[in-house]
């Protein structure tokens, strides 16, 4: 091996001969790390991808960001390649929320309760996988399972809350005069979720659930430290009569795809969980454009979405909801 | 079986072209090919026994009566028959579960089993609805399309509430009352197990429910769910028989409340027997619901809306339209269509997917809707009862209607609970509301107009605890129901259902 200077002028290494007690040595860390995985065969590795109008998609921009496996014993390689979404991702995301968001918020709460219902049992079902994901992305196992856990626990709340905040929010309202007046919530429209780096999976969980569950639709951005996790709860989300659309998630830089979600006039609100002090203002400028109802936060520390009084509740399902006033006259 | 039922002993009256003027008649190409549901998937036990703290056990007394098809005649199981002793020992289940497990369970875990009975019922609905047809006599769509489906959906609504009850009453403490008695009619026998147990549990008691002593099939089967959801012993128990096994119940002095859902004179004997005790009570009892028909209605819609009203489930329906009440000027071409509309109406076995009309639950409730009947002849009101075969062996009656039915008329004022609707006119809005009005009862009325402010205006006057505009017989376990005046208090369902099963603190 010797040095050479590259067109950049900087100093590279340069292998001139082949070792053969290299590639020796490598097949041999190989065949060990397979063997101690899975004991006879090389399992097959899975292509992560973007979730977009109920299917799973990779970036049209082609580009991917590597993303680490913190523990060699699962079936992909150490390093895997997760799509870095484009401007255009995020605007082809856009379209397909808007056009899920008549026929979602059409159904009836009962029927959108039982949906998720459906996916607290779907992620029951893939608890352990959730797990091992959490876990490689860096967590330790008894932590991760506590997410799990709380993450489902999660689902299943704002399954019941699907066709009960409408008799806790709505009013019958006293009007002086021969009216009958009440007002009632109704979902905003194209919410985008800029979910927190961690907890990747409970962090997305609690953004999203309560957004979808009043009837509005989603573009959420996954965890950039762990978008594989994201991606293991879009394979629950595909799975549990979620109608394709309603729910997508893009992987890839908040920094990058966040400002073009926040400008987008189709989209009405935008929830950015992000410690990014610049990109929570430039989100909260570039709204103003439509008026769009723009809430930025700080990242909370895990206890804040552990706990069922903070990281829940009906606040998280008002704050994408508008409120309708309908007038009608009692007379003969 | 229900191939037997379907025949005729006698043919037809008369055809359908006589009833109705302008119908088309087909001849005997208008009739139906038999499309019964099978039975044969799934198997009724010779005998059920006392579900009591999570197992199954024999009466005290050691007796059992029977519950019979009331579309057949024939037996379908021995039922144990729950005395004084068995109450006891199952309100002492419910308390020992209340006291160790169910009060202290986090109100999310209650939750989860309470959408895991939902679960259990919506796998196992067709045949849970097909028990129900047989036990009952009501046709399969109807327990098929409505018993079930919001049998399952009140299980889910209420699981929902259990970790939400902090949202439900306005800042106010909620806590759960205890042990509560609950006894339930034989008109809705699942979908009533389904409104008394789903929001007990959800609000943290523990129950014990006693079933109506002609329909206990379905609530037994509804433990065998309890059972293989693993929901903790004694949580739920079922005590089946007849009045003294409820009046144990009602009597039992460990017992913190009392829901009741039934007839008005058993609802005051309750009311009476409870004066003196700290027991909490609500009770849904019976109703005459005016169905009331403006010129202006779409009309044909109406009449689907009063077919709906009153011989949804042979009219066995406390909220049944049972009073129409017509504007004058549309009197005549109303009652021309309801007759046109009834001609069509199919009697028969209640397993067969287009029966519109089955069986009279009990030889009991046949007799009292034939006097009932009898009554309205005699006052000199003009019957007319649809022209159907009517099976040679079961409970029937033919859907029927009266007019020029006085207001002081038993069949104007008394509950038929029967396919039986007696028809009155009105001539302006303000004579609509005093007749409507005019009656002990307070459960329900309809209002159909295409004029949305005179529904509202009409709406505001109604005493009646639900009132439907242009639409009728509308359930939903978030829209809370239950009666004004002498059809009760207390309300099911909703936001405001869950009071029925709290003590509050302010």
């Amino acid at each position: 091996m010797k040095k050479k200077t590259d067109t950049q002028g900087s100093d590279v290494d340069v292998e001139t001969t082949v070792n053969l007690s290299d590639l020796d040595s490598f097949e041999t860390r190989t065949m060990a790390r397979r063997e101690e995985a899975t004991g006879e065969r090389l399992r097959v590795a899975k292509a992560y991808k973007m979730y977009v109008g109920g299917a799973f998609v990779r970036s049209e921009s082609g580009r991917y960001l590597q993303v680490k496996a913190g523990d060699e014993k699962g079936a992909d390689p150490g390093v895997v390649n997760v799509p870095r979404g484009s401007r255009k991702d995020a605007r082809d995301a856009v379209l397909v929320a808007k056009s899920a968001l008549d026929g979602w918020s059409a159904r009836t709460a009962y029927n959108r309760g039982q949906i998720l219902y459906r996916l607290a049992e779907v992620m029951e079902s893939r608890h352990q996988e959730l797990v091992t994901s959490l876990v490689r992305g860096g967590q330790s196992e008894a932590e991760a399972s506590g997410e799990v856990d709380a993450a489902i626990d999660r689902a299943i709340f704002y399954a019941g809350f699907c066709d009960k905040y409408q008799s806790l929010l709505a009013s019958s309202n006293p009007v002086s005069g021969p009216h009958f007046g009440f007002s009632v919530p109704e979902p905003m429209g194209v919410v985008a979720v800029i979910a927190p780096e961690s907890p990747a999976l409970l962090g997305l969980v609690s953004t999203v659930l309560p957004v979808i569950a009043t009837g509005n639709t989603v573009i959420a951005l996954a965890s950039e430290k762990d978008p594989r996790t994201a991606i293991v709860f879009c394979e629950c989300l595909a799975t549990s009569d979620l109608p394709g659309g309603v729910a997508n998630v893009l992987t890839g830089r908040a920094t990058e795809m966040a400002p073009h979600l926040a400008k987008h006039r189709e989209v009405i609100g935008i929830d950015a969980w992000t410690g990014d002090t610049a990109l929570r203002e430039a989100l909260e400028r570039e709204g103003a454009d439509n008026v769009k109802r723009v809430k930025t936060h700080a990242v909370p520390a895990a206890p804040f979405w552990l706990d069922d009084r903070r990281g829940q509740g009906i606040g998280w399902l008002e704050r994408f909801l508008e409120t309708k006033s309908v007038w009608h006259p009692v007379g003969v | 079986m229900s191939q037997e039922i379907t025949k005729v002993t006698a043919p037809l009256p008369f055809t359908r072209k006589d009833v109705a003027e302008h119908a088309l008649d087909f001849g005997k190409s208008w009739e139906y090919a038999p499309s019964p549901e099978a039975t044969d998937h799934f198997k009724i036990e010779p005998r059920y026994e006392l579900f009591i703290g999570g197992k199954w056990r024999t009466p005290k007394s050691g007796k059992y009566f029977a519950t019979t098809s009331p579309s057949t005649e024939e037996k379908l199981a021995d039922i144990a028959e729950g005395n004084a002793e068995d109450v006891d020992l199952a309100v002492k289940a419910a308390r020992h579960a209340y006291e160790r497990v169910w009060s202290k369970m986090r109100p999310a875990e209650r939750a989860k089993y309470i959408f895991r009975i939902a679960r259990a019922i919506q796998e196992k609905s067709r045949e849970l609805a097909i028990v129900e047809s047989m036990d009952g006599g009501k046709p399969i769509k109807e327990s098929r399309d409505v018993d079930l489906p919001l049998a399952a959906a009140h299980f889910f609504y209420h699981a929902g509430w259990a970790d939400k009850l902090d949202y439900a009453f306005h800042g106010r403490r909620a806590r759960p009352l205890g042990v509560a008695g609950q006894i339930i009619p034989w008109n809705f026998p699942l979908l009533m197990a389904a409104w008394k147990i789903a929001p007990a549990l959800a609000c943290g008691n523990t129950v014990v429910l006693k079933p109506a002593e002609t329909t206990p099939l379905t609530a037994l089967l509804l433990a065998k769910i309890f059972e293989e959801a693993e929901l903790p012993p004694g949580v739920v128990n079922i005590v089946t028989g007849a009045g003294e096994t409820g009046a144990a119940l009602v009597n039992h002095p460990d017992v913190d409340k009392i829901a009741f859902t039934g007839s008005t004179e058993v609802g005051k004997r309750i009311q009476r027997a409870l004066a003196g005790t700290k027991k909490r009570l609500t009770l849904e009892l019976g109703g005459k619901a005016a169905n009331v028909i403006f010129a202006d209605a779409p009309l044909d819609q109406a009449i689907e809306g009063i077919v709906q009203g009153i011989f949804f489930n042979q009219g066995h329906v406390c909220c049944a339209g049972s009073r129409l009440l017509v504007e004058e000027s549309i009197h005549e071409p109303l009652v021309r269509k309801l007759r046109d509309r009834m001609a069509t109406l199919r009697l028969g076995d209640p397993l067969d997917k287009n029966t519109d009309i089955g069986a009279i639950n009990s030889k009991m409730q046949l007799e009292k809707i034939a006097a009932l009947v009898d009554s309205g002849e005699k006052d000199g009101a003009e019957r007319f009862s649809a022209p159907c075969a009517i099976p040679s062996k079961g409970y029937w009656f033919a859907p029927t209607f009266f007019t020029g039915v006085a207001q002081s008329s038993r069949i104007a004022r008394e509950e038929i609970f029967g396919p039986v609707l007696s028809v009155l006119t009105f001539r302006t809005p303000d004579e609509a509301v005093e007749k409507a009005n005019n009656t002990m009862y307070g459960l329900s009325a309809g209002i159909w107009s295409d004029k949305g402010a005179k529904i509202f205006w009409m709406a505001q006057r109604l005493k009646a605890g639900v009132v439907w505009g242009n639409t009728y017989n509308k359930f939903d376990p978030g829209s809370p129901f239950g009666g004004y005046k002498e059809s009760g208090f207390g309300r099911e369902g909703g936001r405001q259902g869950l009071s029925a099963y709290v003590e509050l603190d302010g």
